[in-house]
């Protein structure tokens, strides 16, 4: 199922599931992370599930790339049977005027009325590819056709925790204030990343569906646990 | 038994709590973090009898004023730095690798680092932290890590746990040493460039900019140029990668990088040169130079070597 394993540097290997971005690859690649994983084998250090891609980064005192390739190459997995146990994580927002920062823009680009917006944003389950970039991050999927916009042309310095935005067919939640360009379209008062809970540090883990749902901003100071 | 205590009286620059890092938790987006310069963390450690994986303060450019508040401490700074401890209110110069006893009252500031960006703070017994997914290493911005994930400021006090050898009084001789280049590896994207722009980053010097932190380090140089796509699907980063951006100027990952990324990755620095790289300083220029897989994972081989012969010289 790994169309090519190439180096990265000299301590990862780049697993390539091809090009193409859907649930069905990204299938592959949480199932290649989950099976990996569980195996513990000696001198993996961290795994990289995305999109399409796998990363296995190594520690090269216990293990080099021609090693591991091999290990890794000869890793069977069904190709049947490839859903999961879903959870199902249903997450508030709030899309006042204070928090939907893009919403003209969107609105503009789109050629949709903001109501059009947010109806064809709250009436869609979607699926979580992968977490990362900041801790937690979700990288959500897919949104409708109709309020796909490319990413702002200068990134904000400094996007708001709690922050949700869309671009190109995703959604994603800024999990802590950080650089970032996508539409911000309304905000978040459930705290997604929580250090103190090492078990289960993540609310949202790749795999996962998620339900947005929209509350007012009285109910939003209410959760408020962000703050 | 004196409960040993230190103040910091000023911050210093970045000053985090770090040790070998925490891995395996890419996949919820927290990166390695851990000592920029591991060997210089690990020397710093033997020096001071620690076990390899005891916190050290790390520090940039400027360490931190510590002041001994209450019983004891003995301790080594490592790197490349200019430091000064006054003792029983007598001032004198600190020298590198090697170990000092410090007692109520007296005080340590780390002046600067010279030509040369981290520096290592350990103490015997350690610092008395807690450890947050198996590592005491700060990870700011995910307030990940020893200090509830923050730098060290003015006026925090730590705790020092109990050591034994009060007279450890240990030293090595060691520089720091230069190399021309930064060795790399072909990137998974390295084929999106322009011929001239391969060229280019193989033979010209790139500036380091102001703009480099824990989590990345900045060049300007010749614009490299991009012959395919600006962007790519986002997908994982690992230290040491060179991801160039559509305005052409090469960002390097570091210890604390963003865990996934878009830009197309035209090289990879090797493990090798990671500690030599980190301690280049903004304003400096970098050579790179392309090297082959067999012979950067021998360049690591050697380099493990070198640092296990010189803790084995402590």
């Amino acid at each position: 199922m790994i169309k090519n394993i190439s180096n990265l540097g000299d301590a990862a290997l780049y697993c390539d599931f091809g090009n193409n971005v859907d649930q069905k690859t990204n299938f592959k690649v949480i199932k290649y992370f989950e099976n990996i994983k569980k195996q513990n084998i000696e001198g993996i250090t961290n795994l990289t599930p995305s999109y399409n891609k796998l990363i296995i980064s190594f520690d090269l005192n216990v293990v080099n790339f021609t090693e591991l390739k091999k290990k890794i190459e000869d890793i069977k997995i069904s190709e049947n049977n490839i859903k999961q146990n879903q959870k199902i994580i249903k997450i508030p927002i709030c899309c006042d005027d204070e928090f939907a920062l893009d919403i003209e823009r969107l609105s503009t680009k789109l050629n949709l009325t903001k109501k059009e917006i947010l109806e064809k944003y709250f009436n869609k389950e979607y699926f979580c590819y992968m977490t990362g970039f900041i801790a937690g991050m979700p990288f959500l999927g897919d949104i409708d056709k109709k309020i796909r916009l490319e990413r702002l042309i200068t990134p904000r310095v400094k996007v708001p925790k709690g922050a949700v935005g869309i671009t190109e067919q995703f959604a994603n939640i800024y999990t802590f204030e950080s650089p970032g360009g996508w539409n911000i379209l309304g905000s978040t008062p459930t705290k997604i990343f929580d250090q103190a809970n090492e078990k289960q540090p993540t609310l949202i883990c790749p795999g996962d569906k998620v339900l947005f749902y929209e509350i007012n901003k009285k109910e939003y100071f209410k959760i408020n646990g962000n703050k | 038994m004196e409960i040993n205590k230190i103040t910091v009286l000023r911050e210093g620059v970045n000053s985090t709590f770090q040790d070998l890092g925490r891995g395996n938790l890419y996949h919820i987006g927290l990166p390695f973090s851990g000592a920029m310069d591991k060997r210089n963390y690990l020397i710093a450690n033997k020096l001071v009898g620690n076990k390899h994986n005891e916190a050290v303060i790390e520090f940039a450019y400027q360490g931190p004023l510590i002041k001994i508040e209450n019983g004891n401490i003995n301790f080594a700074i490592t790197g490349n730095i200019k430091f000064s401890i006054k003792k029983n209110g007598k001032l004198i110069n600190g020298d590198c690798y090697k170990t000092y006893y410090l007692s109520k009252n007296d005080e340590i500031d780390i002046i600067s680092t010279n030509n040369s960006v981290y520096g290592y703070f350990a103490v015997s017994g350690g610092f008395d932290l807690k450890k947050n997914f198996g590592s005491f290493s700060t990870t700011v911005r995910a307030k990940v890590g020893a200090n509830n994930g923050n730098k060290i400021s003015k006026n925090e006090n730590f705790f020092i746990k109990d050591f034994e050898n009060k007279n450890i009084n240990k030293n090595l001789k060691y520089t720091n040493s230069k190399i021309e280049y930064i060795r790399i590896l072909k990137g998974t994207n390295f084929d999106y460039f322009l011929e001239k722009s391969i060229k280019e980053l193989t033979s010209r010097e790139f500036l380091v900019s102001k703009l480099s932190d824990r989590m990345g380090m900045r060049l300007q140089g010749p614009k490299i140029q991009n012959l395919k796509e600006t962007n790519i699907r986002s997908e994982g980063l690992i230290k040491g990668v060179i991801q160039v951006p559509a305005d052409g100027n090469p960002i390097i990952m570091l210890s604390d990088h963003g865990t996934i990324g878009g830009y197309p990755k035209i090289a990879v620095v090797i493990s090798a040169d990671y500690d030599r790289l980190i301690q280049i300083p903004s304003g400096k220029k970098i050579k790179f130079k392309l090297i082959e897989l067999k012979e950067a994972e021998k360049l690591f081989k050697l380099f493990q070597m070198e640092t296990e012969n010189l803790l084995n010289q402590i």
